[in-house]
């Protein structure tokens, strides 16, 4: 079992997907880490669902909230349960997800940034109705 | 490109020399674990951005609802508090069993696997009993521009459950079938990324698609 020798060798702390350590007085290290994901994970969602539906917080600031907990939640999941972290194995996962997110923040901003543009400068009906009598 | 990786990984002669724990920062071919979770990342990175554009979409036609009935009056936030706890458990089980699975631990693999797969399908249930009642309600997807695009959002992601939970049993079936073998370990790895990503994704549909429209 060559492999499995392999893989129970010494490695560094921070490993890409799917090299973690799996020695098998390391492994409550393992579970510990998806544990503490999960902890963190669970207080995040808690803490949107409750601030969502509280009339503790001033309104206006609620979406702006919500937004960065699910910006916080996806990176524990990132770091806890895809460990996509700052080690030497990472450092292609971590360029590509941030070409991702690149992407993903254009897709978003330019269809929001236009379509709201386009909202502001077109009539609504009511007002193209009127303009028609 | 196959020789390389042969050797990278099955070469017997550097298990023991403990150079290949600093082959990758010192330049040298990385594992072959590493270029398939690589490879599988940027498939995932894809699928995200095409999320991104579903999402996109949503957010532009949220407000057109023609008169129909608006997400606050259709979402059942308790209902998504479970649907997002199935989630969240079954992202953790999914860790366990890749663990279990890198350890050759049936129970813990299989049991991990077992609870993975069905926190899955009661997420699956929660959410097809929620679209049916909808439909019933008279608010399906051709009621509005806002549902249409809440339906293909939403089961857009269900559809990746659905896939995930298929994906899910045959793994369990290829472990039982062939063992722990290292292109089986692979596998499972890529489905762990599959799994976690779909979590990911639920975290941005419950904040935008339900908190946000049903507090608004």
């Amino acid at each position: 079992m060559s492999r499995s020798d392999q893989e129970n060798d010494w490695q560094p702390l921070d490993t890409a997907p799917g090299d973690e350590r799996v020695d098998g007085h390391e492994i409550a290290e393992g579970v510990g880490g998806y544990l503490v994901g999960l902890a963190l994970a669970t207080l995040l969602t808690v803490v949107s669902f409750f601030v969502s539906s509280t009339t503790l917080v001033w309104e206006p600031s609620i979406p702006v909230a919500l937004v960065v907990l699910a910006i916080a939640q996806m990176g524990v999941h990132l770091v806890f349960f895809l460990h996509i972290t700052s080690g030497p194995d990472n450092l292609n996962n971590v360029m590509a997800l941030a070409f991702g997110v690149l992407i993903v923040l254009l897709l978003l901003g330019g269809s929001l940034w236009i379509m709201a543009h386009l909202n502001q400068n077109m009539m609504s009906m009511d007002q193209i109705m009127q303009m028609q009598r | 490109m196959s020789a390389f990786d042969a050797a990278a990984v099955y070469d017997p002669d550097r298990a023991g020399h403990g150079r290949n724990t600093t082959a990758h920062a010192a330049g040298e071919l990385a594992s072959k674990r590493i270029i398939v979770g690589y490879g599988f990342w940027i498939f995932l990175l894809s699928d995200i951005v095409m999320f991104s554009a579903f999402f996109a979409t949503y957010a532009v036609l949220v407000g057109s609802t023609a008169g129909g009935p608006s997400g606050r009056e259709l979402f059942n936030l308790p209902n998504v508090a479970i649907e997002t706890a199935c989630l969240l458990l079954s992202s953790f089980t999914c860790g366990l069993a890749s663990i279990g699975a890198r350890m050759h631990r049936g129970s813990w693999f299989y049991g991990a696997m077992a609870a993975t797969c069905l926190l899955g399908a009661m997420f699956l249930g929660i959410e097809l009993h929620e679209f049916a009642g909808m439909i019933a309600r008279g608010a399906g997807p051709t009621r509005s521009a806002f549902l249409s695009a809440f339906f293909t959002l939403v089961g857009c992601h269900g559809l990746h459950v659905t896939a995930g939970l298929l994906w899910l049993l045959t793994m369990v079936a290829q472990v039982f079938a062939k063992g722990y073998r290292a292109d089986i370990l692979r596998r499972i790895l890529c489905f762990s990324l599959f799994w976690h990503t779909l979590d990911i994704i639920w975290v941005a549909l419950f904040t935008v698609v339900y908190l946000m429209g049903a507090g608004r």
